[in-house]
């Protein structure tokens, strides 16, 4: 008999379902997006509170500025688009305008990674959380699952502090459970003492089937749901370094500046530094090819994960 | 954060409240002398920072001096006031021109304007609006002011305030494409209020504005994206204040205010070489004479 098939979602509806019932309880809450009312999933925002939703057109600088300007005058924007451009076209005012002068917006980097797959390295956000993560003052938070993701954007309403979240498009399964989400904190989603897997988003699910398959290779895996990638819990990685002999790091992300160079500047600050793997892209541009079969291409599957971890144990 | 001087504040009321009852042509004269002494103070400024973009400082001055004593209701000794109009300096390198406006409205005290530039002052080069109180958003960068005065816009109308909003662009960041996508939103929104102030002085910082990326015609650019648009003299301060203060349509305002590089000082007037040079002592003192008269 096979395994039965696990069910996935897409974190988008999670995210939307929770930005309304929030927006019932506070009218400060707005969204504002770049013509992405389908992409961002805000259709049900913008039927329930028509002039609660700004959409600027096609125009990310516009939408950023427009956001901050919201912001700065009491509201709490949520500001939606599909992440390589909102991050990419807006960089600079998600720098001046959010982290910089301090207003206090949610940007919401929706179909974030390779989740556009076959639109090709255009419509691929994989610079993002290089690029955000050197912003002084912007929280950058990556949620696991539709459980998580609900609990960040409660997170991020009440936060009144500049946040970058990720909202990933490409399925994933429920992996967090009870788990409460706790901004700057990593969770550990199982524990291990031979390496640690550092893991965050669409890769925190391969990162548990890679510990289950690596158990019965006699490895024993952590894995840590690195959900606030800024500002990193040091703390949990520096646990990791004297508690395991290694660490490996998995993001749907560019490893130039990302999670793993995150991970790794406070492993070699360690006392007793331990070896790692950095899964990701390295500073490609990806092939044609559907996510399911990028993520494949670049390294990124549960058997990687368990093959890195492994290689570690045994090294 | 800095701290409103209540003496100054107290001065600046009484003061607008004579310009406000004043015969025009004495109103003229008050708002003229008061954004003169605005420019000596800043000219001084930049001499002892060594730094400062002196020729846009001079131009914009009579815009900032009659939004400040004549127009924008704000309060210095409340500057988070929710139903403050919003003011956004969005040519953010004109810093010197804010703080030496806002100083004179007692925002903070004007001995502050002595640490301009020094390392740790709340006086940066660009302004910021954690540091010191008038300053609504961090500019610097060109072409930001506009899109987050059109989301102050946007809030006040969501929040059913009568506040206004008022942002002051450069002529040169108008080549920035992000002005002109907040000012596509504002003219679809007919966001009525929100008053976009160009101080137009045709030079950028290496030559002049029409020989680098033409402008022209500014005026029919801006009706194009659905503003209404009025054409005054920059430095004639009746005309300023009419203009900020005439009943609105419904849609939002644009004034190209002409104006003059270096303005108010004859050795720097329309010369490109004054967007960023530091004037000696002596060059101070001669301006300080003209500013005077």
């Amino acid at each position: 008999m096979s395994a039965p098939v696990q069910e996935t979602f897409d974190c988008r509806v999670a995210f939307a379902d929770e930005l309304i019932a929030l927006a019932r309880l506070d009218e400060r809450i707005v969204a504002v997006c770049n013509d992405s009312v389908g992409s961002s999933n805000l259709v049900g925002f913008a039927t329930e509170f028509p002039d609660r939703l700004i959409n600027v057109g096609i125009a990310e600088q516009d939408m950023v500025g427009v956001g901050a300007g919201l912001a700065l005058s009491g509201y709490i924007p949520f500001v939606c688009g599909a992440s390589p451009f909102l991050t990419g076209r807006a960089l600079e005012q998600i720098k001046a305008d959010v982290a910089y002068s301090q207003s206090p917006v949610v940007l919401c980097g929706m179909s974030p990674g390779m989740a556009y797959g076959e639109l090709g390295p255009t419509h691929h956000s994989i610079e993002d959380l290089s690029w955000l993560r050197a912003i002084a003052g912007l929280g950058i938070v990556v949620p696991a699952d539709p459980s998580e993701t609900r609990a960040a954007v409660r997170w991020a309403a009440a936060a009144a502090t500049p946040v970058f979240l990720r909202v990933g498009r490409f399925k994933v399964p429920a992996v967090t459970g009870d788990l409460p989400f706790t901004f700057g904190t990593a969770s550990t989603l199982r524990d291990g003492t031979d390496v640690t897997v550092v893991a965050t988003g669409t890769m925190v699910s391969r990162a548990l089937q890679a510990a289950e398959e690596a158990a019965g290779q006699g490895v024993s895996i952590r894995v840590l749901n690195m959900s606030t990638i800024a500002p990193l819990d040091e703390e949990a990685i520096r646990a990791a370094v004297r508690e395991t002999r290694g660490i490996v790091t998995a993001e749907e992300a560019t490893t130039t500046g990302g999670l793993g160079a995150a991970v790794a500047s406070v492993v070699v600050s360690s006392p007793a530094p331990v070896r790692m793997r950095m899964l990701g892209v390295h500073r490609e541009f990806a092939p044609t090819g559907n996510t399911e079969f990028l993520l494949e291409h670049f390294g990124l599957t549960a058997a990687d994960i368990r093959a890195a971890a492994v290689e570690l144990a045994h090294g | 954060m800095l701290v409103a001087d209540p003496r100054t504040a107290a001065a600046w009321r009484l003061l607008r409240q004579e310009i406000a009852e004043a015969a025009p042509e004495r109103r003229r004269e008050l708002l003229r002398q008061r954004a003169n002494q605005s420019r000596a103070a800043d000219l001084h400024m930049i001499g002892r920072a060594g730094l400062g973009h002196v020729g846009g400082d001079m131009s914009v001055l009579d815009i900032l001096t009659t939004l400040f004593f004549g127009v924008l209701r704000v309060d210095p000794e409340h500057p988070e006031w929710a139903d403050r109009d919003r003011f956004v300096l969005s040519k953010g390198h004109t810093a010197g021109a804010l703080y030496s406006t806002l100083a004179a409205a007692g925002f903070f005290p004007q001995e502050e304007l002595a640490t301009f530039a020094a390392p740790l002052s709340a006086l940066n080069g660009h302004p910021n609006r954690v540091k010191v109180p008038g300053v609504e958003t961090n500019t610097g960068p060109l072409g930001h002011g506009l899109p987050v005065s059109v989301g102050m816009a946007v809030a006040g109308r969501l929040a059913g305030s009568e506040r206004h909003v008022f942002v002051v662009l450069g002529d040169g960041e108008l080549q920035e494409g992000s002005n002109w996508e907040a000012a596509m939103t504002a003219g679809h929104r007919r966001l009525a209020n929100l008053t976009a102030i160009v101080d137009r002085n045709r030079l950028q910082q290496g030559a002049r504005t029409e020989e680098t990326s033409a402008l022209d015609p500014l005026d029919d650019k801006f009706r194009a994206f659905g503003w209404d648009v009025h054409v005054v003299d920059g430095h004639d301060h009746l005309e300023l204040l009419n203009v900020f203060t005439a009943p609105r349509g419904e849609r939002p305002t644009c004034v190209i205010a002409n104006t003059i590089k270096g303005r108010g000082v004859s050795f720097m007037e329309d010369r490109v070489e004054w967007h960023h040079k530091v004037p000696s002592s002596e060059q101070i003192s001669l301006a300080t004479v003209e500013l005077a008269r």
